[in-house]
């Protein structure tokens, strides 16, 4: 066993390299054949975290409906202003679900590697499965959701329309925006886990530019602030989908055009930018 | 060595590094955000290990604790990546390791139906091979609880017998079933020298020069990171033992 190029026996033999990362393409197909492992962890996930409550799957609903009864309170009834837009109830709540989608998307999705090292380092299957997984469920869970929104906007007589429908495309926008952003969020994690402490930060300052508790387009309103401003703050996504949503919902809500534009290119882009990201280091996900 | 098959495993001057946080009088380094993590050490676990490994031999891996035997196998499996060298593999290696419950918040029936869609089985397949992966780890009984409630000793036998519900052209087993009993013991070795028998290659790290030598043809020493013997099983498992 002494001067004996390996490398040329593997080469001989035929031999790939272990752990070698495969060609986007390929990576995309793996990936493909295996999406049933990553929507049946999202059902599960869904079903374990909710197993020991007494209420089970409806805090699914009940978390994010509380929540949104206490910013209700404190801004609809406490300190009702102008730039809060009538009927404020299902308003608000459409805003807090739409937000919730996004919020946990980021946040479970950047921990979807770092918190499954266990399963990273004992099975080889594409990582990318695991950030995408994590959408998935909170997709999952934005289902129930949008139910007991529908029945909050019958219950203020905002009846359904066939523009309701258009929640579907909003929703797709958003995910592919919500994964973009979760693969984003998983690689960097890695990297440096002092990022799993600023995600709550960025979360609470999105949270508050996003318009959820007041309407961006009242506060910002021509006359009193120059156009720019509320161009400008309507070049944030996650405001698009929240206002696209209301407008689908609402009737009276209206929304200008340029939003979906907006909505379109941060998703796609973000899409095939998170997807790029995440690839380029699969080789190094589970180490140290 | 003309009556061996076809090589399946080659490994090429594998170094691997690991940096972890280290604290005390060792790592009272500066602190500093971007530049350097405090108190960051390296430890270099595999320090230019080579062979060549072919079809239809079982090959036990030997050393003290800490010598770099897991580490050696993380890597042949892909989930550790080198830092120099490289293995080159006919097929990606499965690693049966020690390590904690897959999801342990899961129902052992979770982590079935989870891990055989991780390694890549249809979900129509996934009913069909439940029975044979609970059968064959023999916690009927227990597959509704959470995988944490397990023992130790259910969990290995659990994650041994999703990991063998495929056939694996190359299997590594990490110490996996010193923790089973004797009868799972037994069980899963038979099912080791199938493997062996249908071309494959096997590894096997162990502390039991009892299981090496019932199943293994050959046998790598590793010590401090080096491979200081690579032969057949007798004499190096005894030049092992008479080292200590």
């Amino acid at each position: 066993m002494t001067n004996i190029d390996y490398g040329a026996v593997a080469r001989d033999a035929g031999l790939p390299r272990v752990g070698a990362r495969p060609t986007l393409p390929a990576y995309l197909r793996e990936l493909w054949r295996r999406r049933h492992f990553a929507t049946t962890m999202a059902r599960f996930r869904v079903e374990a975290s909710t197993a020991e409550n007494r209420l089970g799957l409806a805090w699914v609903v009940l978390d994010p409906l509380l929540q949104a009864g206490v910013y209700g309170l404190i801004f609809g009834v406490i300190m009702p202003g102008s730039s809060r837009p009538q009927p404020f109830v299902p308003f608000l709540v459409t805003g807090f679900f739409i937000f919730t989608y996004f919020s946990k998307s980021f946040s479970q999705g950047a921990k979807s590697i770092t918190g499954n090292l266990a399963l990273v380092r004992s099975l080889a299957f594409p990582r990318m499965l695991l950030p995408l997984s994590a959408v998935l469920r909170n997709l999952y869970e934005l289902v129930p959701m949008l139910a007991v929104l529908a029945a909050i906007l019958i219950g203020f007589r905002q009846y359904p329309t066939w523009s309701w429908l258009l929640m579907i495309p909003i929703v797709i926008l958003m995910t592919m925006f919500n994964v973009g952003v979760a693969l984003v969020a998983a690689r960097l994690t890695v990297h440096l886990r002092d990022i799993g402490q600023l995600i709550p930060v960025i979360t609470r300052i999105l949270f508050y530019m996003s318009g959820i508790f007041y309407s961006l387009e009242l506060v910002l309103a021509p006359p009193k602030h120059p156009a720019w401003m509320l161009a400008l703050a309507q070049l944030n996504p996650v405001h698009d989908f929240i206002e696209l949503s209301r407008g689908a919902l609402q009737e009276a809500h209206g929304v200008p055009g340029r939003l979906w534009i907006i909505a379109g290119v941060a998703a796609v882009s973000m899409l095939g930018f998170g997807i790029v990201f995440f690839w380029r280091a699969e080789e190094r996900y589970g180490r140290e | 060595m003309s009556e061996l098959g076809k090589p399946t495993i080659a490994v090429d001057g594998l170094h691997v590094e690991y940096r972890s946080f280290a604290s005390g009088k060792a790592a009272s380094d500066r602190r500093a955000l971007l530049k350097r993590q405090r108190g960051l050490r390296v430890v270099h676990a595999l320090k230019g290990v080579s062979f060549v490994a072919h079809e239809g031999e079982s090959i036990g891996v030997i050393g003290h604790n800490g010598s770099g035997k897991s580490t050696l196998m993380r890597t042949l499996a892909g989930l550790q990546a080198p830092s120099r060298g490289a293995v080159y593999a006919a097929s990606r290696p499965a690693l049966l390791g020690v390590n904690a419950a897959l999801l342990g918040d899961l129902s052992g029936d979770k982590n079935v139906t989870l891990g055989a869609l991780a390694l890549g089985h249809a979900p129509s397949e996934v009913e069909g091979i439940r029975d044979e992966i609970v059968e064959f780890s023999g916690l009927g009984d227990f597959m509704d609880l959470p995988m944490k409630t397990y023992s130790s000793g259910m969990q290995a036998r659990l994650r041994f017998s999703i990991a063998i519900s495929r056939d694996h052209r190359i299997l590594l087993v990490d110490e996996a079933l010193a923790v089973g009993d004797k009868e799972f013991r037994a069980k899963s070795e038979q099912r080791i020298r199938e493997l062996r028998d249908q071309a494959g290659t096997v590894f096997l790290v162990s502390h039991s020069m009892k299981s090496i030598r019932d199943t293994c043809t050959r046998v790598l020493w590793i010590d401090h990171g080096n491979l200081v013997m690579d032969g057949p099983t007798k004499p190096v498992v005894r030049a092992y033992l008479r080292s200590k």
